[in-house]
């Protein structure tokens, strides 16, 4: 009923003859999550034209990496995107390795997708405290950032840190997991797989926020894919494709998990699939955990690699929280890459800002903006 | 006359496909499971995307980039297919006193930043491309900063 209404308004021509005005948000707006501008035209409450501005966080990532050491990077990689970290430098190392031609320890590979998993975990969260504050449910955002917490603290236990994790190396992982680990891990998936139930029954089970979101932002699978839209984001408009299924790395053909796609094009499709995506990712932590133990204690979780990269050109790609991120290498035979690029997801989905808010009303903008997940520093980079 | 369009081409179909529609422009340089590294010559790369947007069904332009071989520019193009996972990388090597090249934003609307992206970083033209301004770094900048010649502090 709700995309019907939006629908008439496109159509419906204003009926008081009155000047378009643009209207600057950001770069420092309760809306914008992180720094970035949306330039909106308005034409009374409708937005007809907008124009997104990034490159406040530019820092010039791609060209100081030519200047460092391959194992430099990993730590620098970390810092691409806080919420989800692990993901950057795992795909960082799975490029460098398969420039080197070598293959991980199965060990390495499981705790690496268990690590992204529960970074796709921490990132969700960070995603739905951000939704409650742009939608004024202050109280999704206290329980998200507190459920998030005890995915921190998996963080600390595997490698003592919370956000900046530093874990995964060229050849495997930089320390094996213990005991107490695999017993904390399990028992906060099996605490969370319920406590998640409390947040989603405060936005499901209220018709204000669903109503918000439901039926704006609306995109067709076609043009979906066409502006490039990747992750939760692609997947909400009917795009059937998970680099985690359908283009396979490390072990994730190895384990068994469904990837979740909603026809519905919409703001509450995008929400949805996110919160399946949350069951999944607990669904996988909990099978790798099991995967570890069965490979045991005294296997090897690390290989020696050497500090020099033959030269030529790698190209991988990874299932980011946020969509399709990817890294090509071209190495010249030393020890620092000659050229290191990054594909980060959100610079090409917040691209596609104006068809994303044309046509809505200006109330419903942070609501279709949060779907898209914005994180600046990988857009920037 | 309309083209027969694949939905799933397989790696070994894409490398016989391009070879065949545009021999001798064309040239596959490496191929392994679910990736297709090719070779273009740079006048005729708008056909060969619209060719692989168009009938060999890669909806999705996951990346366009440049990079400095210093005697040469590279543009490295990186499409996908949401149906098979496949990736087709193509390679188009532009001269260094002429760096130009059409705009492929008009056939994935998702290209359109990454072209701007590598237009600010490298100094690359992209004919026909809707908005070439800058977009990362501030519009007074009068170099390239990814370019091989612009050194970083403590490299001059």
């Amino acid at each position: 009923m709700m995309s019907k209404d939006v629908a008439d308004i496109k159509s419906e021509a204003s009926p008081i003859d009155t000047d378009k005005m643009w209207v600057i948000m950001g770069p420092q707006h309760p809306f914008s999550h992180g720094l970035w501008t949306l330039k909106a035209q308005l034409d009374g409450e409708i937005v007809t034209d907008a124009e997104p501005i990034i490159g406040y966080l530019h820092r010039g990532w791609e060209k100081e990496c030519e200047n460092r050491t391959y194992p430099k990077i990993i730590p620098m990689a970390d810092r691409l995107c806080y919420a989800a970290s692990m993901t950057y430098t795992h795909l960082y190392c799975m490029t460098v390795e398969k420039a080197l031609g070598i293959d991980v320890p199965d060990k390495a590979k499981y705790m690496r997708i268990m690590a992204d998993e529960v970074c796709r975990i921490q990132s969700h969260l960070m995603w739905l405290a951000a939704v409650g504050t742009d939608l004024g449910n202050l109280t999704v955002f206290l329980w998200a950032m507190r459920e998030r917490e005890f995915f921190m603290d998996i963080n600390v236990r595997l490698c003592g840190a919370r956000m900046t994790t530093n874990f995964p190396r060229i050849g495997g992982v930089r320390n094996d997991v213990d005991e107490e680990f695999m017993m904390y891990a399990a028992r906060c998936v099996d605490r969370f797989e319920k406590a998640v139930w409390d947040i989603i029954s405060l936005i499901d089970d209220s018709s204000t926020f669903v109503s918000r979101m439901r039926g704006t932002g609306y995109l067709t699978r076609e043009a979906c894919a066409n502006l490039g839209i990747t992750g939760p984001a692609m997947r909400g408009t009917g795009v059937d494709f998970d680099i985690r299924r359908d283009d396979p790395y490390d072990n994730y053909d190895k384990v068994d998990f469904d990837v979740p796609v909603l026809k519905d094009g919409d703001s509450y499709a995008r929400y949805m699939v996110r919160i399946e995506e949350l069951f999944q990712s607990c669904k996988i932590i909990k099978q790798t955990l099991q995967k570890i133990k069965a490979i045991g204690k005294n296997a090897p979780y690390r290989f020696k690699v050497p500090s020099k990269v033959p030269a030529g050109r790698a190209f991988t790609r990874l299932e980011d929280p946020r969509g399709e991120s990817a890294m090509y290498l071209v190495s010249d035979g030393t020890d620092k890459p000659y050229r290191l690029k990054v594909r980060s997801p959100i610079f090409v989905n917040v691209s596609a800002s104006k068809p994303l808010v044309q046509g809505s009303r200006i109330a419903d903008v942070p609501v279709i903006m949060a779907m898209i997940d914005m994180c600046l520093g990988e857009t920037d980079r | 006359m309309t083209e027969e369009t694949y939905q799933k081409p397989s790696v070994r179909e894409i490398q016989e496909l391009l070879e065949k529609k545009f021999s001798g422009k064309v040239r596959v340089t490496g191929t392994e499971e679910r990736r297709v590294c090719a070779n273009v010559d740079r006048d005729c790369i708008h056909d060969v995307c619209a060719y692989i947007h168009g009938s060999l069904t890669f909806e999705h332009a996951t990346s366009v980039m440049g990079n400095d071989m210093i005697d040469h520019m590279e543009v490295i193009y990186h499409l996908s297919n949401y149906f098979n996972g496949v990736i087709v990388e193509l390679t188009a090597e532009l001269p260094a006193d002429d760096l130009r090249i059409w705009s492929v934003a008009d056939i994935w609307a998702g290209a359109n930043w990454h072209e701007r992206e590598t237009y600010e970083l490298f100094g690359i033209i992209f004919d026909g491309h809707p908005k070439l301004k800058r977009l990362l770094t501030p519009d007074t900048y009068e170099f390239y900063p990814f370019r091989k010649s612009y050194k970083l502090r403590g490299k001059e």
